[in-house]
């Protein structure tokens, strides 16, 4: 079995430092992704447009991230020819790095309501979203602790734990229907809730994704697939 | 330690058993258990020293030109034990030929590099039949069209990469069962090596093929299967692609990722 012991040194140490720094700038990008995401939903509870827009604004540099992360992973392919658990953690970091930056889309997308929404309706099924953005928010940062300490308990225990994310959003999603047919007048505000708890669902599966990566290039193997939570349960599927 | 063999019994064509090699006192080959089939590339790949050539030169009993060398277990080829008394040693190695490090091909013209091996075991009838092996073994070796106007040029007038393409002509030419190549192209340059790697492509399947390599991205471009041998030992023996992207074994992770020594 394959051990996940990575501490041995390259003979070229080079090559040592080049994954290094692409372990920074995961956790770099992860980590604006996280603000991105906290921001968004302060933004949204507060109804503050300035802090929304630079969400919006922020979005570019984790664009950017990926980018430069993109080129060093191709480079250091070409350059080194990784070869084993070097060659699965780096096109580890690869996927995770567009995943990553998908999450901050989703992040903006949520800043890009707070405008359109009007926030002096009172939407009490709204109230559960900063709750299931900090369980997404966990997952993600739980995901890419996982990749950085080459952890394949943890990143499984990542994949497990998006069910709890789901069952946020099918609980906020059935709470929002029925609020909107009692109040017709909130559907406009009620559909971006429900855009919101969507995205942070997606949050989820992205957070999911990444620590399916971690859990491939820590052991070579694919981590089983499991029932995916929201898929039988979900309300666009058990309800007409 | 792995030294498990894969059973793919209905194809093997050579089987080894419990092989030690010793040079004198000192002992460079311990208990190698491996089966060679007619399917795949087969590359032996390991640190200077580790015993693959070692190894792959029991293979057709090449060690036994040195004289503190002795063999002990068992080397079969089609069953056939091949340090058994009754083993013709000349037949041996036209059935289970080489191929070497340096190009060596005889200071003779093209055409009698070739035709040297078939001559001295009797395989042509006459003329005719000797030019058409000679031209199917050059065809073979991806060198016919290089060469066919000037055959009877010295054969150590072409380029490092015909040389050896040459070399491997002229193992073809008595019709071996196996070739055994110690890193044929490290005297090469990338294009003449890739031509070589092409070749032995081609040559897939019908014979079986054993190449030592340094060069871990060749036994990845080559192989089927792949053999890692480390201080006499073969640590993993299995599939190329599973051996580059998942490997069982610690050690073998350490070489390949370059993290040996």
């Amino acid at each position: 079995m394959n051990t996940t012991n990575n501490s041995t040194e390259h003979t070229v140490k080079a090559f040592d430092s080049d994954i290094s720094e692409m372990r920074g700038l995961i956790a770099e990008i992860g980590g604006r992704a996280e603000k991105s995401i906290s921001l968004a939903m302060k933004a949204l509870a507060n109804n503050d447009l300035d802090l929304a827009r630079e969400v919006v604004k922020n979005d570019k540099q984790i664009d950017a991230l990926e980018e430069k992360i993109d080129r060093m992973v191709i480079q250091t392919i070409a350059l080194r020819a990784p070869m084993a658990d070097d060659l699965r953690e780096l096109v580890a970091t690869l996927k995770i790095s567009g995943v990553v930056e998908r999450i901050g889309d989703y992040a903006k997308n949520i800043a890009k309501r707070v405008a359109v929404i009007d926030n002096d309706l009172h939407i009490e099924p709204a109230s559960l979203l900063p709750a299931m953005a900090q369980a997404a928010s966990q997952l993600v940062d739980d995901a890419l602790t996982a990749y950085a300490t080459r952890d394949a308990d943890l990143a499984d225990q990542v994949c497990e734990r998006d069910r709890v994310v789901d069952d946020f959003y099918n609980t906020i999603f059935r709470s929002l229907v029925t609020h909107m047919v009692d109040n017709p007048k909130h559907i406009g505000a009620g559909a971006h809730f429900l855009f919101i708890a969507k995205n942070l669902e997606r949050i989820g599966d992205h957070a999911t994704n990444v620590a399916e990566m971690v859990y491939f290039a820590v052991t070579g193997e694919n981590i089983g697939e499991r029932e995916r939570g929201d898929n039988p349960s979900d309300p666009l599927y058990s309800e007409d | 330690m792995n030294t498990e063999t894969t059973n793919i019994a209905s194809s093997n064509k050579m089987t080894t058993r419990n092989v030690d090699v010793f040079y004198g006192e000192k002992q460079a080959i311990n208990g190698v258990s491996i089966d060679i089939d007619m399917e795949n590339v087969t590359a032996f790949i390991g640190p200077s020293g580790c015993g693959k050539s070692t190894f792959l030169r029991t293979m057709n009993r090449m060690n036994d030109t040195i004289p503190s060398c002795r063999v002990t277990g068992e080397i079969t080829l089609d069953g056939e034990d091949i340090y058994a008394p009754s083993m013709d040693v000349v037949q041996l190695r036209a059935r289970v030929g080489m191929v070497f490090q340096k190009p060596n091909p005889f200071p003779k013209s093209i055409y009698d590099n070739i035709a040297y091996g078939p001559r001295i075991h009797g395989l042509a009838s006459g003329k005719d039949e000797l030019d058409q092996i000679v031209e199917k073994s050059l065809q073979r070796a991806g060198l016919w069209n290089e060469v066919k106007d000037r055959l009877n040029e010295s054969g150590t007038a072409l380029s490092g990469g015909q040389q050896q393409r040459l070399c491997i002509a002229r193992a073809i030419a008595v019709d071996p069962e196996v070739i055994l190549m110690d890193e044929p192209c490290s005297a090469l340059d990338p294009i003449a090596t890739a031509k070589i790697e092409e070749l032995i492509h081609e040559l897939r399947g019908k014979y079986a093929i054993v190449i030592v390599t340094h060069n871990m991205q060749q036994a990845a471009r080559v192989s089927q299967r792949t053999a890692f041998f480390h201080l006499g030992t073969m640590v993993e023996y299995g599939d190329t692609s599973e051996m580059f992207t998942n490997p069982q074994e610690e050690r073998t992770r350490d070489y390949i990722t370059g993290r040996y020594g």
